[in-house]
């Protein structure tokens, strides 16, 4: 057994080397040269043997791979390439304890699984610990050039760093256990561009949700998207993570980002990044993870900046979403299947056709997931009720994404500016965006929420949310009403 | 699960007529903090929220209670699902891949599936089909006319054949992976097979 839990932090494979193109073959896309690089074969008519230079396991995915390496009687191949921690099932009150028995199992069974395996694993409550999607960017785990999985959807998050990063199902999590490979066909490849000036208060999330407005969330199935444009080259690197983290709504399982100054800027002294003259040498590899002036995308759309206003959705998939000062469509122009579901779906919302959403009163405010958990959501959370008060009606959890966020938010007085307007700090966890831990949304009660999915019953049975950036979250905190935060 | 080799299947259909069917509708999160691997014990979380209500009693219009649906899968009954569109969206739970194999479905017909979820139903021995919008919408509507009404899926020759209006389509799926269907072959045996081939890759 591997004790000493040593952390593999490099690519296996050196990068593709620039040079003369063939004539007549077209430039290559950031995804076609991450993927290319990651090859160990080509199945005939089949998909690809891809290796993969990192897995992220959780408690909730992972516990049934770990018994297909157990009935085969197999090691996990590549240990060092591997890090685990619980986040879904992890209490935000206090971290102590488990209370709920079936959840405590999880979460010792994946420490169990690590031991007997010799994963590393950032334990509950230990400064290490924290949502995946947030702690493994943060701690510079997650590296541009690199392919990464994880047995959750929201993998694409670590694509912001410029690697490709995609949720797998359990079955994969045992192959990458047992083989650090996984077999994919190779997805098409799309470039979103954003260019132009973000509007005041509206913020990568709003990005999101625009685009999924614009596309429907299967309008990047079949896909990897790089993002690009100005406004994604302007934008902060926890700015680029909560948009790349969105792609998967979008139906995309990759959300790529090109590393640029941003990006270095952000790993460098982070804990895993390389230092000294690696570190150096490293960057000038990154510096080639760009698209081809001619690489071609197989499908490209541009959107302009100026378009974007902050944003809420109305419905129960996150591309059912709304400019915060819009209307919910009316019915005009449904075929009747559609119509029957869109009614569906308000009823369960509790909405009514042609409703505007500003003013409604809010029961629940959810600051975090892996979406919105980091540092500069906190930041911007606290710009808005700094000097007001929380509104008594409302109750709100505001759940940092890891340890390091939450003493970040310590260490800049943030908490105290929380704490003034009656919001209280909570620790780092998935909490409320999934309903695997004690904060649910009641049945019937409407939520505001800074989390990635609408779904029926996705914060708790019954349960009604509306998703938001964190400054729409924060103003309909103190107003206790759908709040525009430029109305505050 | 259970492996079963595909060769030809013919079977009544359970008509699911639902868009954006995401994995937390096919299996809520409250289902996913079991170790378990008891294929029974996912089946029957399977659309669980839309079949039961808050007392667990069975919801009487949703369709999986109708009388003429709600039979468990078997032989020829019930062995296949026609989805709405973009089915499996969201979370990458394989559980929800588990609760239709628990389930006892073999088959799921849409025009759409999302990538993820594709993959997961593959590896857990269920075939994802994906057909026109055109002949899925003459799915559901020969389903509602028809209950009784029969859908064969011939794997080896990739169609699929409406047999009520006698319409028929081919369907893609790789020769590899056709080859793990027929002959009930995991992708993790493959994998294994070829340390060889990682070794050298990591040189």
């Amino acid at each position: 057994m591997n004790t000493d839990n040593k952390v593999c932090n490099s690519c296996a494979s050196p990068l593709p080397i620039e040079g003369e193109m063939p004539v007549g073959q077209r430039g290559s896309t950031l995804f076609d040269k991450i993927w290319d690089a990651h090859v160990v074969q080509n199945v005939e008519d089949g998909p690809t043997q891809l290796y993969i230079d990192r897995l992220y396991a959780h408690e909730v995915t992972s516990p049934q791979a770990f018994d297909t390496l157990r009935d085969k009687g197999i090691k996990a191949f590549r240990p060092d390439h591997v890090i685990a921690m619980p986040d879904h099932n992890t209490p935000s009150d206090q971290q102590e304890r488990i209370d709920d028995p079936v959840g405590r199992t999880q979460v010792e069974t994946l420490a169990a699984n690590c031991a007997e395996f010799g994963i590393k694993h950032f334990a509950m409550g230990t400064k290490d610990n924290g949502i995946i999607h947030v702690v493994g960017p943060e701690k510079a785990l997650s590296l541009p050039g690199m392919t990464i999985v994880c047995g959750d959807s929201h993998t694409s998050t670590h694509g912001a760093v410029g690697a490709i990063a995609m949720g797998i199902g359990t079955s994969e999590v045992a192959q990458v256990l047992a083989s650090q490979c996984i077999l994919q066909s190779k997805p098409k490849t799309m470039r979103i561009n954003i260019e132009g000036t973000l509007p005041e208060k509206t913020t990568a999330k709003d990005v999101a949700l625009y685009i999924m407005a614009q596309m429907t969330t299967s309008g990047a199935t079949g896909y990897a998207v790089e993002y690009a444009g100005s406004a994604i080259r302007n934008m902060s690197m926890e700015g680029r993570l909560t948009l790349s983290n969105l792609s998967i709504e979008m139906g995309s399982r990759a959300g790529l980002i090109a590393p640029d100054d941003i990006t270095f800027e952000y790993l460098k002294g982070r804990e895993y990044a390389p230092k000294g003259a690696e570190w150096d040498k490293a960057v000038e590899e990154w510096k080639k993870l760009k698209s081809d002036e001619d690489a071609v995308f197989d499908k490209e759309v541009t959107y302009k900046a100026e378009d974007i206003a902050p944003r809420i959705t109305y419905g129960t998939n996150p591309g059912a979403g709304i400019a915060i000062d819009e209307c919910i469509p009316t019915t005009d122009g449904m075929s009747d299947s559609e119509k029957e579901q869109f009614l569906a779906m308000l009823d369960y919302m509790q909405f009514q056709p042609g409703q505007k959403l500003e003013g409604t009163p809010v029961d629940y405010c959810f600051l975090g997931a892996c979406t919105n958990g980091r540092i500069e959501d906190f930041r911007a959370f606290a710009s808005v009720v700094k000097g007001k008060k929380k509104a008594d009606s409302v109750v709100a959890w505001l759940v940092p994404g890891s340890w390091l966020v939450r003493q970040q938010i310590i260490d800049e007085g943030i908490d105290k500016i929380l704490e003034e307007a009656g919001f209280e700090l909570r620790l780092p966890s998935c909490s409320a965006c999934l309903a695997m831990n004690p904060d649910k949304v009641p049945a019937g009660k409407l939520s505001i929420s800074t989390s990635n999915r609408n779904f029926v019953g996705r914060q708790g049975p019954g349960a009604r949310t509306i998703l938001a950036s964190p400054l729409v979250v924060a103003a309909s905190a103190i107003t206790g009403v759908v709040t525009d935060p430029r109305s505050l | 699960m259970a492996k079963e080799k595909f060769d030809i299947i013919q079977s009544t259909c359970i008509p699911i007529e639902i868009d954006n069917n995401n994995t937390d509708n096919i299996i809520p999160a409250r289902y996913l903090a079991f170790t378990t691997r008891d294929p029974k014990f996912y089946g029957e979380a399977f659309m669980h929220d839309l079949r039961y209500d808050a007392n667990n009693q069975p919801i009487a219009d949703f369709v999986m209670n109708k009388p003429e649906f709600s039979a468990a899968p078997s032989k020829g009954v019930h062995e296949i699902i026609v989805g709405g569109q973009n089915w499996g969206s969201g979370s990458s739970r394989e559980h929800a891949a588990w609760a239709i194999a628990g389930y006892g479905v073999r088959v799921v017909i849409s025009n759409s599936f999302a990538d993820i979820h594709r993959n997961n139903l593959l590896n857990c021995f269920v075939l994802p089909v994906i057909v026109s919008r055109e002949f899925q919408l003459e799915l559901f509507k020969t389903i509602a006319e028809n209950p009784q009404a029969e859908v064969k899926v011939d794997v080896p020759n990739q169609t699929v054949t409406n047999l009520t209006t006698g319409n028929s389509e081919k369907f893609d799926i790789n020769s590899y992976k056709k080859y793990c269907l027929m002959n009930a072959y995991d992708d993790i045996d493959f994998l294994l097979a070829n340390k060889e081939k990682i070794e050298a890759y990591e040189k």
